[in-house]
């Protein structure tokens, strides 16, 4: 299979990526081993008919993926190769860090209140962007209070209320909890 | 005429109507942005639409659904770079037209092209709703799995050059879905003795990690785009707008393809922007100059794209078949409120059915108007840095995972598969397989094992006349796709579109 002429005008992508070889490994490997513990994982009932059969679908969606991503791998392998591979591997892991970022944000949530975990969430991953101008950090502030006033105070979208908030007084505390 | 009056009365609310003003305003802007797109917006907004009616939830997520082609026009003409991923052929005529100093005349056809697309379709629709209706009761478990095959088979086969990949992803998919206890015998599949996997994989999790989490990695790792802003013009849309009847020809095949690429699960606009553009291609007096600012290409890709949603909207609501991965969400819509989208649906509640089209024809007279008016304040809005547009979709990727249950496991399941979205999309892989796959898996398992019960052998399972077409496109769909592969190995079959690149 040859690589195709990129600069022609199509809404289908053609070629291989860089890392696209190791994915295609990878995502073989972990069907294949989910696969391989169908028998541990599902049940077979004595008596039942196939389609009523716990163990019917995952056997054909498992077994689809390994057939299908075993030619797909096949196939990948006798495409040019575009170098690259572990520069974009390092890609993939970099992506972990804002995975933290996320993580953080939720964790501080109960902990300091929705209100003030978004304005830092905001503010800092903004900073962290590369974005450092007052404007900058004075638009993430502003998103941040825009997305707490129309979810939380707005909407009254199901977020729980932060520890911190139990330090204020009776009136304001339940403001802060409902609204915050 | 009753059935009219009541569709009207379901509209006539404050909320739907601010719910179509939301939706498609909001659209335009989300589609106007490169590197948002509806999935995402529809990602995110689906969790906050679960407390509203399911009219008013529905006309929100259709707003942006229907809107968001409008909006991704604007980046693709102007800088030429597409909105949304099924404006990509937009760029390829309007981005020269752009540089020829056409502009506003670009944007004016592909505003009008879409509308015609959208008004076409719902016309379409409205038309053949009571054939849809009389159709719509001769599927039983059967039919509806073959229905539900279709639209996986379709969905692979529809992913040219990517068929294998996008096999493996659609498995992957129906596989996500068996995870958890399963509902008949009550056995535990796949759970590695986990209680939180007992209940299986949320859908709006995987959603919410797939399109909207990974999509703000995906812009985390990239470097911000400067765009060069050019003059649009001052002469005015509307004296343009009438132009789109020179072009009418195009505009209503275009259309129509669009209409029968959206009715059939799992295929979509970017087979139908696809096939359109061949087609304008293929019998226009001047195909040489395809990719250099021919406006018929414009029309051909804007008028196919915009006629997919409403037409989208058949499987899901007369079948509850979702075709492609914004009508899978938007299913779950339905599943929270208990309303079962299906056969029932169609035959019972038209009014609604009509009402939601209604809201569409709205939404798209909306959108054009609003697009005439503030087509230069909108431009504004590419302006926006795509990493801070990233951190943007993770604040509000976060509300919708955390507020389902305030599970911190959904926040890792939802990461999680936001690491796998952002590998899928870096390598251009699809990822409507994996929801398709999710949503239709459930199906198959649940009708087949349904159907199975009355069929004695083989033959009976397709003896029905519906069970018998569906089965003949499957074997038609599968027949085609060896056929084209047999003719490409033997050099036969042109592959692309042939058009010299814009420069």
């Amino acid at each position: 299979m040859e690589d195709h002429d990129t600069s022609e005008p199509h809404v289908f992508p053609h070629g291989r990526k860089p890392g696209e070889l190791l994915f295609c490994f990878l995502f073989l490997l972990f069907s294949a081993a989910l696969l391989a513990q169908i028998g541990w994982q599902t049940t077979w009932l004595p008596g039942k008919a196939l389609a009523a059969q716990p163990r019917l679908w995952p056997a054909i969606s498992l077994g689809g993926a390994v057939i299908f991503g075993a030619l797909h791998l096949r196939l990948t392998r006798k495409v040019q190769r575009r170098p690259g591979r572990w520069r974009e591997a390092m890609v993939w892991l970099r992506s972990l860090e804002y995975v933290c970022w996320y993580v953080v944000y939720v964790l501080a949530i109960p902990a300091i209140g929705y209100l003030p975990s978004t304005i830092l969430f905001c503010v800092l991953l903004t900073l962290r962007l590369g974005y450092r101008s007052g404007r900058a950090v004075l638009s993430a502030l502003a998103f941040a209070l825009f997305v707490v006033l129309v979810f939380k105070t707005g909407f009254n979208v199901k977020i729980p209320g932060g520890a911190l908030y139990e330090l204020a007084p009776d009136r304001l505390r339940y403001i802060l909890i409902r609204y915050f | 005429m009753d059935l009219l009056f009541s569709s009207l009365e379901i509209i006539a609310r404050w909320d739907v109507i601010a719910a179509l003003f939301v939706g498609s305003i909001g659209g335009v802007l989300v589609g106007a942005l490169p590197g948002v797109g509806a999935a995402v917006a529809i990602a995110i907004m689906l969790p906050a639409t679960f407390i509203l009616e399911p009219i008013v939830g529905l006309t929100a997520l259709l707003g942006v659904y229907g809107s968001s082609m409008f909006g991704g026009a604007i980046p693709a003409i102007l800088v030429n770079t597409p909105g949304t991923p099924v404006n990509a052929l937009t760029t390829y005529d309007g981005f020269p037209m752009t540089k020829r100093g056409e502009a506003r005349r670009a944007l004016s056809l592909a505003y009008s092209a879409s509308f015609f697309g959208g008004i076409f379709s719902i016309l379409c629709l409205m038309v053949f709703a009571p054939v849809l209706a009389k159709i719509a009761p001769m599927f039983g478990a059967r039919e509806i799995f073959l229905a539900a095959l279709l639209g996986i088979v379709m969905v692979v086969l529809t992913h040219r050059g990517q068929v294998l990949a996008a096999g493996t992803l659609a498995c992957f998919g129906i596989f996500l879905q068996t995870i958890g206890i399963e509902g008949t015998a009550y056995t535990q599949r796949y759970t590695f003795g986990q209680g939180w996997l007992q209940n299986g994989i949320d859908l709006i999790v995987v959603v919410l990690g797939i399109f909207a989490i990974s999509q703000a990695f995906v812009l985390f790792m990239d470097s911000d785009k400067n765009f060069p802003m050019p003059h649009i013009g001052k002469r005015g849309f509307f004296r343009t707008m009438g132009e789109l009847f020179k072009f009418k020809r195009i505009a209503t095949v275009s259309s129509a393809f669009g209409v029968i690429c959206g009715m059939i699960p799992g295929v979509g606009e970017f087979m139908s922007q696809f096939m359109a553009y061949s087609y304008a291609q293929r019998t226009s007096k001047t195909p040489e100059l395809f990719g250099k600012g021919n406006p018929e290409g414009l029309i051909a890709s804007e008028a196919a794209n915009n006629s997919v949603p409403a037409a989208a909207m058949v499987p899901l609501l007369a079948l509850g078949i979702p075709g492609e991965e914004l009508t899978a969400m938007m299913l779950s819509v339905f599943f929270v409120h208990n309303v079962i989208p299906g056969p029932q649906l169609f035959a019972n509640q038209m009014d609604f059915v009509l009402a939601l089209y209604l809201c569409l024809i709205l939404l798209n007279i909306l959108v054009v108007l609003f697009l005439f008016l503030a087509t230069d304040t909108l431009m504004k809005v590419m302006l926006i840095p795509n990493r801070f547009l990233g951190m943007m979709i993770l604040t509000f990727s976060l509300i919708g995972v955390y507020s389902l249950r305030n599970s911190l496991k959904d926040v890792f399941i939802a990461v999680g598969f936001g690491v796998f979205g952002m590998i899928l999309k870096r390598l251009d892989y699809p990822t409507s397989p994996v929801i398709l796959g999710i949503v239709l898996g459930g199906l198959m398992e649940d009708k087949l094992r349904t159907a199975m019960v009355r069929v004695r052998q083989p033959w009976d399972f397709i003896d029905r006349p519906v069970a018998f077409i569906l089965f003949a496109l499957i074997v038609l769909a599968l027949g085609t796709h060896f056929w084209t592969l047999w003719k490409a190995r033997h050099g036969d079959v042109v592959d692309e579109i042939h058009t010299d690149p814009p420069a």
